[in-house]
């Protein structure tokens, strides 16, 4: 006899139990401290805060170690807690060109003032495992310190006009996009909220599309530069700006070709990517795609996906995506009867009708078309 | 009770949000109002709208019911209630009467609801025309102008096709003669529930970011054609168990010979009428 299934709850107290013995493994081996995480995994402590839209990296490397690693479970945790937070206050408009820059290389310019920057980099590394126990590292201190301040590489293109102008402060006050919905047409800031806390692996893909002829707009690495950047906030009751403190940045700033339209003369154009830590792919790529999303305000032809906000924006981010891909996994069974019904009354009629077909010939007559011209090709062949 | 959280999760302020965007939606029937959806800590597509239309509306004497599928003891069912145990501490049941609030995932009770109840459902998709119109800009166009051409165009051709309408369930109804409306994915079975319900219907869609709502005693119609009229699921079979002839039918496959029994998929109310059979 059929008794229908009962115990969900106890059901996930034990998948719960197990979870935990999976995660915290072989209880010989110690637990994974904090510190260690923030320390030797700070690139990964960088994304979870970077698209977790927190900054605290203590919280960012105990949603790793509870997650077990999966970045996209410890962004997740992390928004779940984000949501529970009161909002203070408004930082000031963060200055870039003040950063303590550790980082900073331009693709357009064999040298620029201030110089190129190597700081700590992955690219040069030649991927060669290293086995054996980590040397310490002695990093030999340079003779001079680097330039306090380093002027933006797009500025000196600026000063000649030859890229376009957008002037500081000319931008609406946005919209806080995890307190309002996304709206179509979103303006560039609200775009711009979405990318930040987009997946690093879809604007990674997206953005490579531009360059494979899906909205080609022939990007130039005008400068990337990584390093601290104080925060400022301005409290009403003292009425001018306190430094609170200070965090890691990577600032991409894109060249783009241009040739003219919608009232603009030839010029180049900017694609602007911003984000915390060390991570240059995510501010790249966002670069990449907030370029190609401003196809209408140029008067460019939108055809890729890369150029579509709607299609991008509604399907950048992990955690939506993540949910509803995988909802997929819950009971669907009271829909699929509903179908299966459906199916049975629609083929029990195809078994009535199979006489008259409904939708077949088209594919049939190619069929017929190709074996005839099959046929006339023999006969041809064998008449010569 | 967990305490470091606030009454039912949601900050106060996000509440009287929910419940602005919520009056709103009662409003004007069957419109998607946009809101602030919050994240929330089960995943998107697991109910995030649901939850946060319940938590809106949780008071501390309220009596809540969850359902996935029409049963209780889903696991999502389960886990939802298991979250507002934990941090609203509010009493919850199995029995549709006894419920204040009920969350539901694809079904309506087939016990019927009365005045003092609100049912809340839990939705993927909110925009009907979706499949049809990927843009939203341009969904929300059509629907400013009552234009729902897309939508009928769609049903004849299943029925110039397969000479039925081919949607056997979030099968579209036209909500107090104006708004196109999804009814989440509820088979059309239940559909006829939605007309002139005596119990408020709200909607929620977290990861969209849409509320709407069907008030109380409203016209709800299912698309359909004169010569074609609206026609609901049925069933050779009875429910094996209790032997409802009347309610949706769950169909069971009971041995590795592919055997089949069918069951209600409401299991409170397959449950008292077992309870109610001369033993």
């Amino acid at each position: 006899m059929y008794v229908a299934v009962k115990g969900g709850e106890q059901a996930i107290a034990r998948s719960l139990e197990l979870l935990a013995e999976a995660r915290r493994g072989d209880t010989a081996v110690p637990e994974l401290e904090l510190a260690q995480i923030r320390q030797q995994l700070r690139l990964g402590v960088a994304r979870v805060m970077q698209e977790g839209s927190l900054y605290d990296e203590e919280l960012a490397a105990l949603a790793i170690r509870q997650a077990a690693g999966d970045m996209l479970e410890a962004i997740f945790l992390l928004r779940a807690y984000r949501t529970t937070l009161p909002r203070f206050g408004y930082t000031e408009a963060l200055d870039t060109t003040a950063m303590r820059v550790r980082r900073r290389v331009s693709g357009t310019f064999k040298d620029v003032p201030g110089g190129q920057v190597l700081g700590p980099t992955y690219d040069y590394t030649q991927r060669l495992l290293e086995f054996g126990p980590t040397i310490p590292a002695t990093v030999v201190e340079a003779e001079e310190p680097l330039a306090a301040s380093m002027p933006r590489v797009l500025d000196l293109l600026d000063a000649e006009a030859l890229i376009e102008r957008i002037d500081a402060g000319s931008d609406p006050e946005p919209i806080d996009l995890t307190r309002e919905p996304l709206m179509f047409p979103a303006d560039r800031a609200t775009r711009m909220q979405n990318l930040a806390r987009g997946d690093e692996g879809f604007l990674l893909g997206m953005a490579y599309s531009t360059q494979r002829g899906y909205a080609e707009s022939h990007p130039f690495a005008g400068e990337i530069r990584m390093g601290e950047v104080d925060v400022l906030v301005c409290p009403e009751e003292l009425g001018f700006a306190i430094e609170i403190g200070s965090i890691t940045l990577t600032e991409c700033q894109m060249i783009n070709q241009f040739h003219g339209g919608n009232g603009l003369p030839p010029q180049f154009t900017r694609g602007y990517g911003l984000s915390m830590g060390e991570s240059e792919r995510k501010a790249m790529s966002m670069a990449l795609v907030d370029r190609s999303l401003r196809c209408d305000e140029l008067g460019e032809t939108s055809y890729a996906p890369a150029q579509n906000q709607e299609f991008v924006l509604s399907h950048s981010d992990s955690v939506e995506a993540s949910g509803f891909v995988q909802h997929l996994k819950l009971p669907h069974y009271v829909d699929f009867q509903a179908e299966l019904s459906l199916l049975r009354t629609l083929s029990a009629q195809h078994a009535r009708t199979a006489n008259t077909p409904i939708a077949e010939p088209v594919v049939k007559e190619h069929a017929v078309a190709t074996e005839q011209a099959f046929d006339q090709r023999l006969s041809v062949e064998a008449q010569s | 009770m967990t305490p470091s959280y606030n009454f039912a999760f949601l900050d106060e302020n996000t509440k009287r949000m929910l419940r602005r965007a919520l009056l709103k939606a009662v409003a004007i029937p069957g419109y998607q109002v946009p809101f602030g959806s919050r994240e929330m800590p089960l995943p998107y597509g697991w109910g995030t709208g649901g939850i946060q239309v319940t938590a809106a509306l949780l008071g501390p004497d309220d009596v809540l019911k969850v359902i996935d599928q029409g049963a209780d003891d889903t696991t999502n069912a389960v886990n939802i209630r298991r979250f507002f145990s934990r941090v609203a501490g509010v009493a919850t049941t199995e029995r549709t009467s006894e419920a204040s609030v009920i969350q539901t995932r694809h079904r309506i009770p087939e016990t019927s609801l009365r005045e003092d109840q609100i049912l809340v459902f839990q939705v993927p998709e909110p925009e009907p025309l979706r499949t049809l119109e990927p843009r939203e800009a341009e969904t929300r166009t059509l629907h400013a102008l009552a234009d729902y051409g897309l939508m009928h165009v769609k049903l004849y051709e299943d029925i110039a096709q397969y000479g039925h309408i081919a949607t056997s369930y979030d099968y579209p109804v036209l909500v107090d003669g104006r708004f196109l409306t999804s009814p989440s994915p509820i088979p059309k079975f239940d559909n006829p529930k939605l007309d002139h319900s005596p119990a408020l219907m709200l909607f929620g869609a977290g990861r969209e970011k849409r509320l709407y709502a069907i008030p109380p005693y409203t016209k709800v119609e299912s698309l359909a054609f004169d010569d074609h009229p609206f026609e609901i699921q049925q069933w050779e079979e009875t429910c094996a168990l209790c032997g409802s002839g009347k309610s949706y039918l769950d169909e069971v496959v009971v041995d590795d010979q592919g055997t089949r029994m069918f069951v209600c998929s409401d299991t409170d109310y397959c449950g008292q009428r077992q309870a109610e059979m001369p033993s």
